[in-house]
């Protein structure tokens, strides 16, 4: 089974994140930028049935500057066999139409039974590229998994959403996207880093995907970005036994009861 | 006056979920509100009425045995077919784990353009513009489209504007839906919200709980203040990784965004992800034994101190004055 696990790059959580001025873009000078810690935990879904299932072939992708090349090699490192990067100065600010066609036509390509990606990035939240990749594919998707159950030619698990859960599956070939909810992902040893080294990791342009850079449908604007102002703080007390009352005073004062 | 389509989210046993209100207010802001539903062939017609008095102008039913059955394809059909239909200058959709895999498929099968996760919209000569809280609220940005359609995600809870009813127009259609490209829902658990809490988007007050509270039966606490305060309850992601509540009352980076009057953070160190998801409260109150937990670093109110001597030091407080 071939399982190719789209990863994300995005500017750490752990730091302040920041949006430039002018573009309205994510500012990824400023910051670290990691794999997605969603985007890890669907590579560690790839990789525990690669563990179990000697016969599987795990490819990590991801579209995204030069510098999503260290993402890529840390998935090597982890355990995936191949990785294929997604590069071309004309898909710098691509929207989601735009990022979901360059994925699909780079998916054809590289060919798979299995696609997984995180539910929704750190960064943009917006969550729906692996449903728009599916729809350009013709394929199932299986959307925001807490569990993930891969078989010869299907794939099931269940289904997070707001109200509830769901089970739910499809054959395959099929598009996954998985939740928090799954498995931390592992770190990689030192083995693994060493062989990294000495995998393919394949670097596409739109040229190579027989695509142009044109828009897909309409393309998203950002017209303004503003920044708010920091929070600082406010009173602090120390609990001498009173600490309730005087909340609910506080509380009072300020017509929140 | 140019039409916007709206779709309705219906839970499994046929009713309207509470987002539809929301939704028809921001599309009366943008044109004329057209409701779109998916459901079993027959039972359109019991929602009209509700849909109606919501603000919807027209409804759009469209019909199929195999609504519930699969993934999102009989809606993205009925929405599609509604556009054909009806030529709207957007479709809302509300931003929830359901409704933004469906936004992303119609705005690949109509060729529209995406304004996700808006927290207000408007119109400005012909365009639709969204207004986004990026990075947890520390960026407020406007978005639009180039020209053709535009396919939004609304924010749960964001939206306070309201529709005035109307006596709407209904169009019914048979959908026909490609059942070989679709994922298939062999069983559903709806988690029916018993509690008569109010729903943590879009709440007033939210008093939320973190692993500082230690255990399941400790976690009462937070529910018992909520209830004194009329709030809604939420948690930080380490309270519900460690099974206390469940992942619908998660609060932050991957949770739920909230932005309050009053927000009481009780054992939440206040980790960035967690602020993400709070820190455009109006008032921030936090309990927490650590004097050097960052959430102290925004909140108006910080006691150092245990949860378990001031909440119902707290709660009694409360009771009493009521
Ligand atoms: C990509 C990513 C996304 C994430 N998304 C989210 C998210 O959406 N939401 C979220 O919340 N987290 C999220 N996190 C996790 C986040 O980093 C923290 O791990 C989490 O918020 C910690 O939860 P906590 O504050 O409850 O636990 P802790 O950090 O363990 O804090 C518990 C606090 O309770 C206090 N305490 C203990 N006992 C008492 C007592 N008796 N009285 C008073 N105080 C007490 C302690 O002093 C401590 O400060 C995310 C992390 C990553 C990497």
């Amino acid at each position: 089974m071939k399982i190719v696990v789209l990863v994300k790059q995005v500017p750490d959580t752990w730091g302040e994140r920041r949006l430039d001025p002018f573009t309205g873009r994510v500012d990824r000078e400023s910051v670290d930028r990691v794999i997605d810690e969603i985007s890890e935990r669907a590579l560690e879904v790839a990789l525990s049935l690669k563990d179990k299932n000697k016969g599987t072939e795990v490819v990590v992708m991801s579209m995204g500057p030069s510098s999503a090349t260290d993402g890529l090699r840390k998935g090597l490192s982890m355990g995936a066999n191949e990785a294929v990067h997604v590069l071309d100065d004309a898909l710098v600010g691509a929207d989601a139409g735009w990022t979901s066609a360059v994925l699909a036509a780079a998916l054809k390509q590289t060919g798979f039974d299995l696609v997984l990606a995180g539910n929704e990035s750190t960064d943009g939240r917006g969550g729906v590229i692996p449903a728009m990749v599916a729809q350009r594919l013709g394929l199932p998707c299986l959307g925001s998994l807490n569990i993930v159950e891969i078989e010869q030619n299907s794939v099931r698990g269940e289904r997070g959403t707001e109200n509830g859960t769901a089970r739910v599956h499809a054959s395959l070939p099929a598009v996954v996207s998985v939740t928090e909810r799954t498995p931390e992902a592992r770190f990689p040893n030192f083995k693994g880093i060493m062989t990294a080294k000495r995998k393919s990791l394949t670097v596409l342009s739109l040229a190579e995907l027989g695509m142009e850079p044109t828009t897909v449908g309409g393309r998203s604007v950002v017209l303004s970005t503003v920044e708010r102002p920091a929070r600082t703080a406010g009173k602090k007390i120390v609990d001498e036994g009173n600490a309730g009352l005087e909340l609910a005073e506080f509380l009072a004062a300020r017509h929140l009861i | 006056m140019s039409k916007v389509l709206v779709l309705i989210e219906v839970s499994p046993a046929g009713e309207i979920r509470s987002t539809a209100a929301a939704l028809l207010g921001a599309a009366s802001k943008l044109g004329e509100p057209v409701a779109v539903v998916a459901v079993a062939p027959g039972s359109g017609a019991s929602l009209v009425e509700q849909l109606g008095s919501l603000g919807a102008a027209e409804v759009f039913v469209g019909e199929s045995d195999l609504v519930g059955k699969i993934l999102g394809a009989a809606e993205v059909q009925a929405v599609t077919a509604a556009v054909a239909a009806t030529q709207p200058i957007a479709v809302l959709v509300s931003n929830s784990v359901e409704g933004r895999e469906v936004a992303g498929r119609i705005a690949v099968c109509t060729g529209a353009g995406l304004i996700m996760d808006a927290v207000d919209v408007r119109e400005d000569a012909g365009r639709i513009v969204g207004t986004h809280s990026v990075f947890g609220g520390g960026f407020s940005t406007e978005s639009t489209i180039d020209g053709g359609l535009a396919v939004v995600t609304v924010r749960q809870g964001a939206i306070e504007e309201r529709a005035a009813a109307a006596q709407p127009v209904v169009t019914s259609v048979p959908l026909t839906v490609d059942i070989s490209s679709a994922g298939v829902i062999d069983s559903v658990e709806d988690v029916v919200v018993s509690s008569g809490r109010p729903d943590l988007r879009g709440a007033a007050t939210v008093v939320s709980g973190g692993r500082g509270l230690g255990s399941k039966e400790n976690f009462v606490i937070v529910e018992q203040l909520a209830d004194a305060l009329g709030a809604a309850v939420g948690a930080s992601r380490a309270a519900v990784d460690a099974g206390y509540v469940s992942q619908m009352y998660q609060v932050g980076q991957t949770g739920t965004t909230v932005a309050p009057q009053l927000y009481v953070a009780l054992g939440i160190s206040g980790a960035i992800q967690h602020l993400a998801g709070m820190q455009t409260a109006k008032t921030i109150v936090a309990i927490n034994k650590d004097e050097d937990a960052p959430i102290f670093d925004i909140a108006d109110f910080g006691i150092v101190g245990d949860v378990f001597k001031i909440v119902p030091q707290l709660v009694d407080a409360l009771n009493a004055s009521k």
